[in-house]
């Protein structure tokens, strides 16, 4: 036992130092993940210690929220982009896994259509459009949750960068980004189930979406992907790329004066964030069982900006921590009081914007950051 | 590691910088009027004016910065820098330092230098870039030279206001560059630091190009061989100090009525 307390006075130190952070997050996010995933499978379920499948489908969306959250950090923290329209690309790669799900549907649909989803044999639609083409296969439709948010990023970053739009104008211009896709996604026409959007899904890779073992899966590959995306994160940061775009943040003209073509490498971060965001999107869609235009909806983006600001930019694992505890507290306040959410959230915001500038892992780091401060 | 190819400055004139016909003008206002200057080859250049005499303007022009409306500006005798933005400038050797000291306060010391490193720049380049043992002996003897080796540990944005003039002035010397554009470096100095810019200074000249924007005429003096008057966007006088001194045009409108 003295040996575990020691041990967990090692890690603690070992956060406060922010020496050996990736192994600490990493351990902390597979225990809790596996623990919680042998809890359901194993333990009887009229035992205290047992997890239900509800919570393993809640705490998997918390994951693909901390993904998105992380996403947001590496471009805002690290940056300097405040990006208020991440929501998109996690909603463009939860669509392109929901028209995978669609089409594994079959002709179990409502119409029974073995190739139209239902809700385009009620748009009287007689073949899949062709950006429906090849969704049927598993790898294309993965191909896709990463190329199309990827090509979007690309393209947005590369107008808008080499233009050398900053500050308040790029925000706004991500936010109109997101909203004008919502507006989009909501046409029927579009071929995306329009206001509906697409639901009902049956299986994935054959495995029954209904099934626990499936739920579980899932939970953990959510878990893998995070940890994965976050060692990538904080690799990137802790090379010389990393430090190139923390001076890009501090100063770019500076930058740019040593020679970086700080735009590319805004591009390139800013791409690197949409697939994580995209990935995260993919892994929310089967667990949530639904996907529809609302998820493009603009506040759902400004929601991850609290999340990070809560946990703490620049730091990576407080986007995470961040994203995991005020969801936690979406899921409890929506339940007891849901038209009040939206001031907690603003209060929260406001709170934390003025007293934890740093946010919660300021508090973790705050000693140690006031030294180096001196 | 891939080093971007280096392009030499043809210097066979011995000049380095050819300015000719330059004009700048923001909403009318004319920041640089018809300016011409030849720069050689290892010189020590002094720019001296006075406020809006355009010589932060000029700096921003050779750096491309600034775009100008009318002239050339020429890095040797085949370069046209009119053609390339700020990092390609950069990359063909001419390093800035600037009036305000910048440096990228979340870093180090260290990290600052290592980042100014004349190396490949590309963001694959640094992703996997590493410290050779020739960089890292570059760097320390520059934290020597700067006085910053205590230092290089620190986040660069808790040095006191010299000692961050100090490590721009590092972060000039790591770049290794052909041509040093350096704006007011001795602003914020004491006396001894300011003798130390001046020593290090005319020690590099030979080597390399140095161009200085100052205020401090005691410093000017101590250091320039060839002083140039901007006066409202355009050259009023060249030679060495005690040349511009007597000169009855400079006296009227730089030092004032009174000779």
């Amino acid at each position: 036992m003295s040996a575990f307390i020691k041990n967990f006075v090692n890690t603690w130190a070992d956060i406060r130092r922010g020496g050996n952070t990736i192994t600490v997050f990493v351990l902390v996010l597979f225990t809790l993940t596996v623990l919680a995933s042998f809890s359901n499978l194993f333990i009887p379920v009229d035992s205290v210690f047992h997890v239900s499948t509800y919570t393993i489908t809640l705490l998997g969306k918390y994951l693909c929220y901390a993904m998105l959250a992380l996403a947001v950090d590496v471009i805002w923290g690290y940056c300097g982009i405040l990006s208020l329209g991440h929501g998109a690309f996690f909603a463009i790669g939860g669509y392109a896994m929901g028209m995978y799900l669609m089409r594994q549907i079959g002709d179990r649909g409502v119409y029974g259509n073995p190739d139209l989803p239902d809700f385009m044999v009620f748009l009287n639609w007689d073949s899949l459009p062709w950006f429906w083409l090849g969704m049927d296969q598993f790898w294309f439709a993965m191909l896709m949750v990463m190329v199309v948010p990827g090509l979007l990023a690309f393209v947005f970053g590369w107008l808008a960068f080499r233009s050398r739009v900053t500050g308040v104008y790029l925000s706004i211009m991500t936010q109109a980004l997101t909203y004008a896709l919502m507006l989009a996604f909501f046409r029927n026409e579009m071929g995306f189930g329009g206001n509906n959007g697409m639901t009902d899904f049956k299986e994935l890779l054959g495995f029954s979406l209904s099934a626990d073992t499936t739920r579980v899966s899932l939970f953990m590959i959510t878990a893998l992907m995070l940890g994965i995306a976050f060692v990538c994160s904080q690799l990137i940061m802790k090379s010389r790329l990393g430090r190139v775009i923390i001076a890009v943040r501090d100063s770019e003209a500076r930058a740019r004066f040593l020679g970086y073509r700080t735009e590319n490498y805004k591009v390139w971060l800013f791409v690197y964030s949409a697939l994580i965001a995209a990935i995260a999107g993919a892994l929310y869609v089967p667990q949530v069982g639904i996907i529809n235009p609302g998820e493009f909806s603009p506040i759902n983006s400004i929601e991850v900006v609290v999340w990070v600001a809560v946990g703490g930019r620049g730091t990576l694992y407080g986007a995470a921590v961040g994203a995991i505890l005020v969801s936690y507290a979406k899921t409890r306040f929506t339940a007891l009081v849901p038209e009040s959410w939206i001031f907690m959230l603003g209060a929260l915001f406001v709170i934390v914007t003025i007293f934890l500038p740093k946010g919660l892992a300021g508090l973790i780091r705050g000693k140690s950051a006031s030294e180096v401060g001196s | 590691m891939i080093l971007s190819p280096v392009v030499k400055p043809d210097v066979s004139h011995n000049v380095i910088l050819y300015i000719e016909g330059l004009s700048v003008s923001f909403d009318g206002f004319k920041a640089l009027n018809n300016l011409s200057l030849y720069i050689n080859d290892g010189e020590l250049r002094c720019l001296i004016g006075a406020n809006g005499a355009g010589k932060t303007t000029l700096m921003d022009v050779i750096t491309g910065k600034t775009k100008c409306d009318a002239g050339q500006v020429w890095f040797g005798q085949t370069i046209d820098l009119l053609k390339h933005d700020e990092a390609a400038i950069a990359r063909l050797g001419i390093g800035r330092k600037f009036q305000k000291p910048t440096v990228f306060e979340a870093l180090s010391v260290f990290e600052n230098l290592e980042l100014s490193l004349r190396s490949a720049k590309g963001v694959w380049a640094t992703l996997f870039a590493r410290l050779n043992g020739e960089q890292r002996d570059l760097i320390d003897q520059v934290l020597h030279t700067i006085g910053l080796t205590q230092e290089r540990l620190r986040p660069a944005g808790v040095l006191s206001h010299g000692q961050k003039q100090w490590l721009e002035i590092g972060m000039l010397l790591v770049s290794q560059p052909r041509v040093m554009l350096i704006d007011e470096p001795v602003a914020g100095m004491t006396a001894q630091e300011t003798e130390h810019t001046a020593e290090l200074l005319t020690s590099l000249a030979g080597e390399r190009t140095v161009i200085v924007v100052e205020h401090d005429m005691e410093f000017v003096r101590s250091i320039a061989r060839t002083v140039t008057v901007l006066h409202q966007g355009s050259v009023l006088a060249e030679g060495t100090m005690d040349q511009i001194q007597s000169n009855p045009d400079v006296i009227q409108v730089y030092l004032g009525e009174a000779p």
